[in-house]
């Protein structure tokens, strides 16, 4: 058998596979079965939409309006998946992790330690814990930063943070250097990540507002 | 038994066991390292650019096709699947048949394979380019490449596998490594790409993705390395392996344990905990079955040591083997729950990757092109052999100090984070590493191309005046490479 066709096709090659795929894939799968996968519609019922994307179509009406019309949850909906795309496209996750663990200090500087139940979205697949930090953990970003912070830093983050070494990222702005669609979109997600938390750091004064009290943003004069 | 792949050597015919139709495919060999070698070259530039971003200077800034974070993906993806695929390729068309006496399943297949592959990779790096990755780490290929990747990769197994199964009786370890590697490449890739984007969401993903990441350098780079060792050092040495009782430990401790290990890229998750130790204890396990399989080449070597300095395919292989040792050894360390603490998320496990790709895959395929490039390009010698030296020494020399630069690096990085310093000042103590790992790097790009040229030049069919020390083919064996 160790030496033949179907020992190793069948034995190491089948079910040694199977096996570990039984234990390591299959029975963490069955025991987070019962977390139910949010979508992202339901994760905007559930924590409503973040002041910051507000903020955005009360600063940038005329641009806001181009890109995503009313400010609402199908438009918060829209930002959110675009930015996510933004996220997993520009490898943002390759230098960003999005998941505190218990140990070496790491709660007390970025927050909360990760849950199970924060990862069962749609904006998870493919997870995005990340394997290195090169910059900081951005699971707990949410409202730690002002949109303004965030605008300057993705044009060029070393006018903000002279040692840091993200990438800047121009198109992300038009001609006159407002945020464009893409720009919007990202910092939509980002301020987004770690919304969900009951810890969640008020800058603006106030949380997460439920998608239908979010207050109508005055668009009547734009264009 | 132990002697099938030392036989080959005194049996230098290609042989036409299939009509006209000759038993390596020779051409198809020599075009899969073309390409290889060209990816290799272009991954390690796009590392160099991304490294560079590291050190505030980056060369293109503000492009959106020159994103640093796209061309990191190039990198990666262009290793695993431009330069590594390729070679492995090129060495399956060559040592299957020789192994089986049996050509590939068919000659067009072989061919459609070759093109499809290298149509797959030009479209993984526009995909990358573009933006479009998936964000699987190793598998950034965007997610309309990855079913035409997956059929490619079943091609390449019922290619190979054809022949195989017509071989009776017991086989060599080469092939064990081999069939269990085509069977593990199409169930991993399958895996990894699939199951997390479509069928799991969350934690349990986050686990399929450990698996997939690991998975991919233990399932299909190692199996297929070691068969490739099995192979030519046996016939370079001119001697069979030392214990066939301990290829058989290396082998099969290898497909038990090695499938278990991925949960320990993603240890202090949400993952359950008894499944995050028993990730350690496997990865633990490997390190033990590693020391065997390192025992027995060694041996091997024993009373042959005289052929690392004369032979330089023997010098990549065993420097490759001690790279190997080292990195299972530090794995074993790091793989656990203390180590983790400091190292997880720094600059050691980028540190460790480059060592296990490059300094032991990269090192075992450049010392076997070394052996056959010049075989199947139908010279009898290398353009300089001097060239090699200068090769091997830039190459290992360079990725010594970018291991031990990263390794260091991320011991400072993870206590500093620990202590609560201040973002920005971990980023000011890692800048000199950065600058050494770019630095390391860029030996590491210049020998590369040294052996490009080398390659070029023979394949012009030009000899530098220095006098031959070992002909890359025996004389009277000069009919053998010829296509």
């Amino acid at each position: 058998m160790l030496e033949s066709k179907s020992g190793v096709f069948f034995v190491a090659g089948l079910i040694f596979f199977g096996v570990a795929f039984i234990v390591m894939g299959a029975l963490p799968y069955t025991i987070y079965r019962g977390i139910p996968e949010e979508s992202v519609a339901d994760m905007i019922e559930k924590h409503g939409i973040v002041p910051e994307f507000v903020e955005l179509a009360e600063k940038f009406p005329t641009q806001f309006k181009e890109y995503y019309g009313e400010c609402d949850a199908e438009s918060f909906e829209a930002a959110l998946r675009r930015g996510h795309r933004i996220y997993t496209g520009e490898a943002c996750w390759h230098c960003h992790s999005q998941f505190v663990r218990p140990v070496s200090m790491e709660s007390s500087r970025w927050g909360p330690v990760a849950h199970a139940r924060e990862y069962n979205n749609e904006l998870q697949r493919p997870v995005l814990f990340g394997t290195r930090r090169v910059g900081p953990d951005l699971s707990r970003e949410a409202a730690r930063r002002s949109n303004d912070w965030h605008i300057a830093h993705f044009y060029k983050p070393v006018n903000v943070v002279p040692s840091s070494v993200m990438p800047e990222y121009p198109w992300f702005f038009d001609d006159e250097g407002y945020p464009n669609r893409d720009g919007m979109a990202i910092i939509t997600y980002v301020q987004w990540l770690g919304s969900w938390l009951e810890e969640y750091p008020y800058y603006l004064g106030e949380g997460p507002q439920g998608a239908g009290e979010v207050k109508p943003v005055d668009m009547s004069g734009v264009e | 038994m132990m002697n099938t792949a030392a036989g080959s050597i005194s049996d230098p015919t290609l042989g036409t066991t299939d009509g006209d139709r000759p038993l390596v495919e020779v051409k198809l060999v020599r075009w899969h390292f073309y390409m290889g070698i060209i990816f290799l070259l272009v991954s390690m530039l796009a590392g160099f650019l991304y490294s560079m971003q590291f050190l505030q200077h980056y060369p293109l800034k503000g492009m959106e096709l020159f994103s640093p974070g796209r061309w990191r993906f190039v990198h990666t993806n262009g290793v695993a699947y431009g330069f590594i695929a390729n070679i492995f390729l090129g060495m399956l068309h060559w040592v299957v048949p020789r192994l089986t006496s049996r050509p590939a399943a068919s000659r067009a297949l072989s061919y459609f394979i070759f093109f499809a592959w290298q149509a797959i990779l030009v479209a993984t790096v526009i995909g990358l380019l573009t933006g479009q990755a998936q964000a699987l780490e190793w598998g950034e290929t965007p997610t309309w490449v990855d079913p035409v990747a997956l059929l490619g990769l079943i091609l390449v197994a019922i290619n190979f596998m054809t022949p195989i199964m017509k071989v009776s009786g017991p086989l060599y370890v080469t092939m064990w490594y081999f069939m269990a590697a085509f069977v593990w490449t199409v169930l991993v890739y399958a895996m990894g790409n699939f199951l997390p984007e479509y069928h799991m969401n969350g934690v349990a993903a986050g686990a399929i993705g450990g698996l997939f990441i690991h998975d991919l350098v233990g399932l299909f780079v190692t199996p297929l390395g070691w068969g490739m060792m099995y192979y030519f050092v046996p016939i370079i040495l001119r001697k069979p392996i030392w214990s066939h009782g301990l290829s058989l430990v290396g082998f099969w401790g290898l497909a038990f344990f090695y499938p278990l290990n991925g949960i320990h890229h993603f240890l202090y998750t949400p993952i359950p905990m008894f499944l995050q130790y028993g990730a350690v204890i496997s990865t633990i396990a490997v390190e033990l079955v590693v020391t065997t399989v390192i025992v027995n080449f060694f041996m091997t070597l024993r009373g042959s040591g005289d052929m690392l300095r004369s032979s330089v395919p023997t010098r990549w292989f065993y420097t490759g083997m001690v790279f190997y040792f080292t990195t299972c050894l530090q794995c074993a360390f790091q793989t656990t729950l203390t180590f983790q603490k400091i190292i997880h998320f720094t600059d050691w496990v980028v540190g460790h990757a480059h060592l296990v790709m490059f300094g032991v895959f990269g090192f075992w395929m450049l010392g076997m092109l070394v052996y056959l490039l010049p075989r199947v390009m139908g010279r009898t010698r290398w353009y300089s052999e001097s060239l090699h030296e200068w090769h091997y020494w830039i190459t290992a020399i360079s990725m010594l100090v970018m291991f031990f630069d990263l390794t260091i690096a991320g011991l400072v990085q993870g206590y500093m984070w620990k202590e609560l310093a201040s973002w920005e000042s971990t980023l000011r103590a890692s800048t000199p590493f950065w600058l050494v790992r770019t630095i390391s790097g860029t030996g590491m790009i210049f020998a590369q191309f040294i052996f490009a040229y080398n390659v070029l030049m023979t394949w012009l069919g030009k000899t530098s005046k220095e006098p031959v020390k070992s002909p890359a083919v025996e004389p009277g064996h000069e009919g053998l490479a010829t296509a």
